[in-house]
C-alpha cells in the first residue's frame, strides 16, 4: 500500500494502470468474456476517451476501474492501491473519496433540488447537510447555475442543465480520477460541446485525471489521448490531432 | 444519510401516501378491533369492578363466571361471618327480572340486591337521589343509560321520556317507585341495572328455595387474603375468590367459551395482513423505484449500513406517521361512537403498545424486503442505461 498515513492516497504520475485486466460475466456456455486482457495507463491530469463498438467493453473497463465492479485477472491499480486487496467496504470508501462520477442518464435524485443533489458526495463523505449544499452551491455557480437554478429539481432542468449538475457533483467532493460514461450522448452537439468545454476546464484542474467513454466523435477534440477498444481489448491508443481526426472519420 | 432518506421517501408523493395508508388502516384496524374486543372483555366483570369495597367474594362452588348464579342458603352469611380474620360479611343478591313498561311491554332487566342494612354494595354513582331511599317500601335506583333507553316512557308517537325519580315501575308484577338514577360500568348483557335492597330482591324475584347469590366479605386488617379464602371454603364448603381472582375466572371463561377471541384476533390478523400486503408492496415497489438512486449512492461512496439505515429510516417514518393516523382515527372514532351508543372501547396503554409493535413488525417486514435488494445491488448497475 502506497497510502500515507491519514489514509489519502499519494500523488503518483499515473492514476490508472490496468495490465491484463480480463473481465467474464457468466459462467459455462453463457460466459462473456467482456475483457480480455486490458493494458491501459491512464496519467494524472489528462483526459482519456474510451471509444468503440458497443459491447466492445468500455464500460465494463470503466466499472473496473471506478471499483464497482471487481476485476477477474490481471492488475489494476487507481493511485497505486488495488481494489482486489480492499475489502468491499474499503473500496466504497476509497470511491466516496477519490471518484467522481458523470452518468449517461445523469442519474440525479429527483425530489432533491439541484444544491442538494450536488452535496450527496459530500454528505455521503459526513458533512453536514447545510454545509454540503452551501458549498455545493457554490460550485453551481461556477457551471453557470444562478440562484434560482440551484434550488430548482433536475426534472425542471434541460438535459444539458442536469448534466452540468452532474458535472458538478462528480466534482465537489475534489475527486482525483472523474469517470464518465457517454456524458454527451443525451444532449445535442452544441450542449454536448459546452459540457465537454466543462468537464475539460474544471475536470482537469488540480492535476485531476479523467476517462470518459463515448460514440459521440464530435467531442474527440476534447481529449488528450484515445484508446480505441475492439472486442474487450484495447487496440490502439492515439495521442496526436492528426490522428484523433483520422479516428473521428472511422469510429462511430 | 438521513436527509437524503428522507427527501426521497417525501418527494415520491403517490407511494408515501399509499404507505402511509395502508398502514394507518392496519394501526386503525389492529388498535379499533383490540380496544373494542377489550371493552367487551373489560364489561364482563364490570360489576365486580363497580362494587369495589369488598375483598372476597363467596359463590357456590359450581359458579364459572360472574353472571352464573348458582344460589346459595341465606345462612351462607352467617357461617362466613364467624371464620377468623373476616370484618364484615354481607349478601348479595343478583338476578335477572321482568319490568314492565308504560307501553305494556316487558324488558329483561338485572337486579341487584343490596344489604338491608349496610347497602353495601350499591351503584358507583348517583346521578340523582339518594342510595339509603332504598329502604322505603318497593324503592329502586335505575342505572341511567336503562332509564333513558330501555326503560323510558314512549308516548304516543314513539318519543321517549326518561324515567325519573317519582315514576312508579312493575317488576314481576311487584310495585315499585324510582328513587334514584345512577351510573353504572356497562355489563356484558347490556340489560339496564336496578338496584334494590335484599330483601325487596328477593321478595321481586320468582320463588325459589334458595335466593343468595354472593357473600361478600371485608377482611380485617392485615390479613392474608389467600389464606382467609382458603379458611372460609373450609369453613363453608363454598369457593372464595379475591375480587381479582374473581374477575380473572370470569375473563377465562368468556375467552374460553364465547369464541370471541377468535373472532377479534381475525379482524386483527387482517389489519395486519392489510398492512403487509399494501404497505410491504408499496414501500418494496418505493424501494425498486428508486434502486438506481441506490446505486448512485453506493456507487458514490455510501456503504451497505448508510443504505440500511437509510431505509430503516423511511420503514420508521412512515410506521411512525401511518400509526399515529391510526391509533388517531380509532381513538376518536371510540370517543365519538361511544359517546352516542353502548359502545364497548377501551384503550389502554398495553394496547397501544401491542399495536405499535405490530405496526412495527410490518414496516421492518417491509424493510426487509427492500433491505435484501439493496445490499445485494452491484454499484456497476449505474452505468446500465
Amino acid at each position: 500500500m502506497t497510502a500515507s498515513n491519514n489514509g489519502t492516497p499519494k500523488q503518483v504520475e499515473v492514476a490508472v494502470r490496468c495490465d491484463g485486466l480480463t473481465k467474464t460475466f457468466g459462467t459455462g456456455n453463457a460466459a462473456v468474456k467482456a475483457l480480455r486482457g486490458v493494458d491501459l495507463e491512464v496519467r494524472n491530469g489528462e483526459l482519456l476517451m474510451l471509444v468503440g463498438p458497443s459491447g466492445c467493453g468500455k464500460t465494463t473497463l470503466i466499472s473496473v476501474i471506478a471499483g464497482v465492479l471487481r476485476r477477474d485477472g490481471g492488475d489494476c491499480t487507481v493511485f497505486a492501491q488495488d481494489y482486489n486487496r480492499m475489502s468491499e467496504d474499503e473500496t466504497t470508501s476509497f470511491r466516496g473519496v477519490n471518484i467522481g462520477f458523470v452518468f449517461q442518464a445523469f442519474n440525479l435524485i429527483p425530489s432533491l433540488t439541484t444544491a442538494e443533489n450536488v452535496a450527496t458526495p459530500l454528505i455521503i463523505n459526513g458533512m453536514k447537510p447545510t454545509a454540503a449544499v452551501s458549498q455545493a452551491s457554490k460550485i453551481l455557480v461556477e457551471v453557470g447555475f444562478d440562484d434560482r437554478m440551484v434550488r430548482s429539481f433536475p426534472q425542471d432542468l434541460s438535459g444539458g442543465q442536469q448534466q452540468r449538475v452532474a458535472i458538478a457533483r462528480s466534482l465537489v467532493h475534489q475527486p482525483r480520477l472523474i469517470v464518465c460514461d457517454e456524458p454527451t450522448s443525451a444532449l445535442d452537439g452544441e450542449t454536448g460541446h459546452k459540457v465537454m468545454e466543462l468537464m475539460r476546464r474544471l475536470g482537469r484542474a488540480e492535476n485531476r485525471a479523467l476517462v470518459v467513454v463515448t460514440h459521440d466523435s464530435r467531442i474527440f477534440e476534447f481529449a488528450d489521448r484515445i484508446a480505441e477498444m475492439e472486442d474487450g481489448r484495447i487496440t490502439q491508443v492515439v495521442d496526436s490531432p492528426s490522428k484523433l481526426k483520422a479516428m473521428s472519420n472511422q469510429v462511430v | 444519510m438521513g436527509f437524503i432518506a428522507l427527501k426521497m421517501l417525501l418527494g415520491d408523493r403517490a407511494k408515501y401516501i399509499g404507505i402511509v395508508i395502508g398502514l394507518t388502516f392496519a394501526s386503525l384496524l389492529i388498535t379499533q378491533q383490540s380496544a373494542i374486543f377489550a371493552g367487551i372483555m373489560t364489561r364482563t366483570f364490570s360489576f365486580l369492578s363497580d362494587v369495589g369495597l369488598p375483598d372476597i367474594w363467596v359463590v357456590d362452588p359450581q359458579v364459572k363466571y360472574i353472571d352464573d348464579i348458582r344460589p346459595m342458603q341465606d345462612t351462607m352469611v352467617l357461617r362466613v361471618r364467624g371464620v377468623e380474620g373476616v370484618q364484615w360479611a354481607v349478601p348479595l343478591y343478583k338476578g335477572s327480572l321482568a319490568a314492565r313498561r308504560t307501553d305494556g311491554t316487558y324488558q329483561s332487566c338485572t337486579i341487584i340486591g343490596l344489604d338491608d342494612e349496610t347497602l353495601m354494595g350499591g351503584p358507583p354513582s348517583m346521578v340523582t337521589g339518594n342510595l339509603w331511599n332504598l329502604r322505603k317500601s318497593g324503592g329502586v335506583i335505575v342505572d341511567a343509560d336503562g332509564a333513558a333507553g330501555k326503560l323510558a316512557h314512549i308516548l304516543p308517537g314513539g318519543k321517549r321520556v326518561p324515567l325519573q325519580v317519582g315514576d312508579e315501575m312493575e317488576l314481576n308484577d311487584n310495585w315499585s317507585v324510582v328513587v334514584g338514577i345512577c351510573r353504572v360500568t356497562q355489563t356484558f348483557q347490556t340489560n339496564p341495572v336496578i338496584y334494590t335492597t335484599y330483601s325487596s330482591a328477593t321478595s321481586f324475584a320468582p320463588s325459589q328455595r334458595l335466593l343468595l347469590s354472593f357473600v361478600t366479605v371485608k377482611a380485617k386488617p392485615g390479613q392474608d387474603l389467600h389464606a382467609l379464602c382458603q379458611r372460609i371454603e373450609r369453613a363453608t364448603a363454598m369457593r372464595a375468590y379475591t375480587r381479582d381472582e374473581f374477575k380473572m375466572v370470569t375473563f377465562l371463561y368468556y375467552l374460553k367459551y364465547t369464541g370471541m377471541p377468535i373472532n377479534f384476533l381475525t379482524a386483527v390478523a387482517l389489519g395486519f395482513l392489510v398492512g403487509v400486503a399494501i404497505s410491504g408492496q408499496t414501500f418494496y415497489n418505493f424501494t425498486l423505484d428508486n434502486l438506481r438512486y441506490f446505486g448512485t449512492l453506493k456507487a458514490m461512496g455510501a456503504k451497505n449500513g448508510m443504505l440500511l439505515r437509510m431505509i430503516l429510516l423511511q420503514a420508521l417514518v412512515v410506521g411512525g406517521v401511518g400509526y399515529g393516523l391510526g391509533v388517531g382515527a380509532a381513538s376518536a372514532w371510540g370517543m365519538l361512537i361511544g359517546a352516542r351508543t353502548q359502545l364497548a372501547f377501551r384503550l389502554p396503554w398495553q394496547l397501544l403498545v401491542v399495536s405499535a409493535m405490530a405496526v412495527l413488525v410490518i414496516c421492518l417486514s417491509s424493510a426487509a424486503l427492500s433491505i435484501r435488494k439493496v445490499m445485494k445491488l452491484e454499484p456497476a448497475v449505474v452505468f446500465r442505461s
